[in-house]
């Protein structure tokens, strides 16, 4: 066991994932001498050579594009787009051609990619650096969606998402990059939690709180705060966004009959969205309350000085479990 | 023909070749050309390949058979057999010239209207029916068949083709006669497309074996040539750092031995080439096109009188290295084998509708199976057809 930083668990998944498969490849901008902006591929090129780690030109359609060509010829890529906000040059080889290739060849052709993401925001930063994109991916056929929240889950779920041969988007809740946390790399990611399956995090009889990435901590510092005043919050980190795993937040609404939605994304079109609908189709008659929703607003993402406002936060989260309460 | 491959001789004068009285004229400034309008066989300096009568004959065969294959997919597009088709017509020369110059282990990129070259590569010319046709998206294995699915999205597989070719250089795969090479296809439009100039950017930094396969036709859909860019198309090599050609397009022979000396550089581990293939799209974009609203008559013609198949043909007349008997035979064959396309095209059948819900995933999904099984038991309920 071992106490990592979200960001140094993946690094260390990364480093697995390298000495595991010799075709798996990092490739992105600054990837390689500089360890990535923030450091997440810190000392691989250094370990596995600049054919394995390797820094790109500085455009991201031709990251992705070229990444499918090697995938076809067997190889493995591990992309890193650098921010959020930078991925939509890459948006239509992700979309048009990651998402379907397999499909297009009638399962004949496979494309092992990775494509992993720092999303999110609340670390100060100019614009396009605090995007929250998921629900774009998660919308598309093809593709599967996984965002991590604490070290330990980013360390099995990054290897099991290079492992498995689906094409998968890999979140990573930038603003948690330095939470710490206790790692066991001795695990195996096969033996790990799966990685397309939700996980309750947080025992809780009286509501229903769901998040993923980032919003999986403040959801939990609500709960904390909710339990000091007698409200057990159950809380349930989704991890999978497509597929969703919406088994456990069925049972767990079944329960509490109440249930709150967290993300960063703005409202209209989001996830949580896509979680209310089912809930309320295989839970309508344990509802106490309607869904609610905690996210961004339906605004282009604001200057960093009112970001603050503009995120959910523990009080948020706590007002929405008040309003549920209150219906 | 395999004689020129990848050689750069000085020009030698009067090539002693009794079979054509048009050797000796001046090379063409504007593009490689071996073979003229009128059949004539010229020479280039860079390019000084030998074609024995059989190859002549072999590539006078690919371009009658691509030609007729094309024409009968038309007609079944105007039957209502196919939803759409993209013809060739006019690109003959440029398909079969580059098909023919990959070796076995080359990796082809197509666009969606590369039926010569797919033809050229020994593929079942039924493949890609399937796709006009509108019951299956291509389903093929690009590495089976050293050939990439159709890719419709404009200048997108340019990204591929390098990425496979940084693939074989990583591979070791560069470096002698048993070499790999890629060649990446594309259209004059595509070359404002920005993945294709990434991919010029890409391959040229990684020196990846990979050759840009330009067919200049003129037209993107309605657009000339002259609203995607003001300087000639291969010029642009120039500017990423890596050699431009420019090949008649209609002339094989020409379209033969540049594609074979860039391919046979890339292997090499020389790196990337850009040709350009300038040729003329004689048809309609596709069969939902009607270029009579943006091109005259006139321009046409004059294309007509470089068409890529009359000019072998008089060539071959002229040295006498086919006769009528050949060309007879060639023309039933064609027929036949038209034919046989149109009969198994017409035999394709539809999909089962909840075949959509396969192949989504390599891992599959609980979600997609859900709907599958929702489906198919609202489908149940028209059991007995009501």
């Amino acid at each position: 066991m071992a106490t990592l930083t979200l960001g140094k668990a993946i690094n260390e998944g990364l480093r697995k994932a390298l000495e595991d498969d010799a075709k798996v490849l990092i490739m992105g901008e600054d990837v390689g001498k500089l360890g990535g902006v923030f450091r997440i591929t810190d000392g691989l090129q250094k370990d596995f050579g600049e054919e394995r780690v390797i820094d790109t030109p500085l455009a991201e359609s031709g990251i992705i594009g070229t990444a499918i060509g090697l995938a076809i010829r067997g190889y493995r890529p591990v992309c890193e787009i650098q921010f959020d906000g930078f991925v939509y040059p890459a948006y239509d080889q992700i979309v048009s051609q990651v998402a379907k290739m397999h499909y297009r060849s009638r399962g004949k052709l496979r494309l092992p990619i990775v494509i992993r993401i720092p999303f999110g925001g609340g670390i100060g930063a100019v614009e396009h650096h605090s995007e929250s994109p998921e629900a774009y991916f998660a919308h598309t056929a093809g593709l599967k969606v996984v965002a991590c929240s604490n070290p330990a889950d980013a360390y099995s779920m990054i290897q099991q998402a290079i492992a498995t041969d689906d094409p998968v988007v890999f979140f990573e809740p930038k603003r948690r990059y330095w939470e710490k946390g206790e790692v066991d790399t001795s695990v195996a990611h096969s033996e790990a939690y799966p990685l397309f399956a939700s996980r309750v995090v947080r025992r809780g009889n009286d509501v229903t709180v769901a998040a993923y990435g980032p919003m999986v901590k403040t959801a939990l510092d609500a709960a904390t705060a909710a339990a000091e005043e007698g409200r057990q919050l159950e809380v349930i980190d989704l991890r999978s966004l497509s597929p969703l795993d919406l088994g456990p937040v069925f049972e767990s609404v079944r329960r509490t009959g109440r249930l709150v939605v967290v993300h960063e994304a703005a409202r209209a079109g989001g996830l949580g969205g896509e979680v209310a609908a089912r809930v309320t189709e295989e839970c309508f008659y344990s509802l106490e309350a309607p869904v609610l929703r905690v996210t961004g607003f339906d605004i282009p993402y604001p200057a960093a000085r009112v970001e603050e406002e503009f995120l959910p936060d523990l009080d948020r989260v706590l007002d929405a479990v008040d309003r549920s309460f209150g219906w | 023909m395999s004689k020129g491959d990848g050689a750069r001789q000085p020009a030698t004068a009067n090539r002693s070749s009794a079979r054509d009285e048009g050797r000796r004229k001046p090379p063409d400034t504007e593009f490689v050309q071996l073979l003229t309008p009128d059949g004539s066989r010229v020479e280039h300096p860079d390019y000084d390949v030998d074609f024995t009568d059989d190859e002549l004959r072999g590539l006078y065969r690919d371009l009658v058979i691509v030609r007729k294959l094309d024409a009968e997919a038309t007609a079944l597009q105007r039957q209502g057999e196919l939803g759409i088709w993209a013809s060739l017509l006019g690109q003959e020369a440029a398909q079969v010239g580059s098909g023919r110059a990959l070796r076995k282990q080359d990796m082809a990129f197509p666009t969606y209207r590369e039926h010569g070259v797919l033809y050229c590569r020994g593929i079942d010319p039924i493949m890609p029916l399937g796709l006009f046709r509108g019951v299956d998206q291509g389903g093929w294995d690009p590495n089976q068949h050293k050939f990439n699915m159709y890719t419709i999205v404009i200048g997108a597989q340019t990204l591929h083709a390098t990425g496979y070719a940084m693939g074989i250089a990583m591979d070791g795969k560069v470096g002698s006669d048993d070499g790999e090479a890629v060649i990446a296809y594309f259209g004059d439009g595509a070359t404002s497309q920005g993945d294709v100039n990434e991919a010029f950017v890409w391959a040229s930094v990684f020196n990846s074996p990979v050759v840009f396969f330009c067919q200049n036709n003129q037209y993107a859909i309605s657009e000339p040539l002259e609203r995607q860019t003001r300087v000639p198309l291969y010029q642009r090599a120039a500017g990423f750092g890596f050699p431009g050609v420019r090949v008649d397009g209609n002339d094989v022979l020409a379209c033969y031995a540049v594609t074979r000396k860039a391919l046979d550089d890339a292997r090499h581990g020389q790196g990337p080439t850009l040709i350009e293939a300038y040729t003329y799209r004689m048809g309609a974009h596709t069969t939902s096109d009607d270029p009579t609203r943006y091109r005259i008559a006139s321009e046409v013609e004059a294309w007509q009188a470089k068409d890529p198949i009359k000019r072998l043909r008089s060539y071959l007349e002229r040295t006498h290295a086919a006769d009528d008997t050949f060309f007879g035979a060639l023309e039933d064959e064609a027929a036949r084998e038209a034919g046989a396309l149109r009969e198994r095209v017409l035999s394709m059948p539809n999909p089962d509708p909840l075949e959509m819900f396969d192949h989504v995933y390599p891992t599959g999904s609980p979600e997609i199976d859900e709907q599958r099984e929702t489906f198919a038991r609202y489908l149940e309920t028209f059991a007995g057809g009501h």
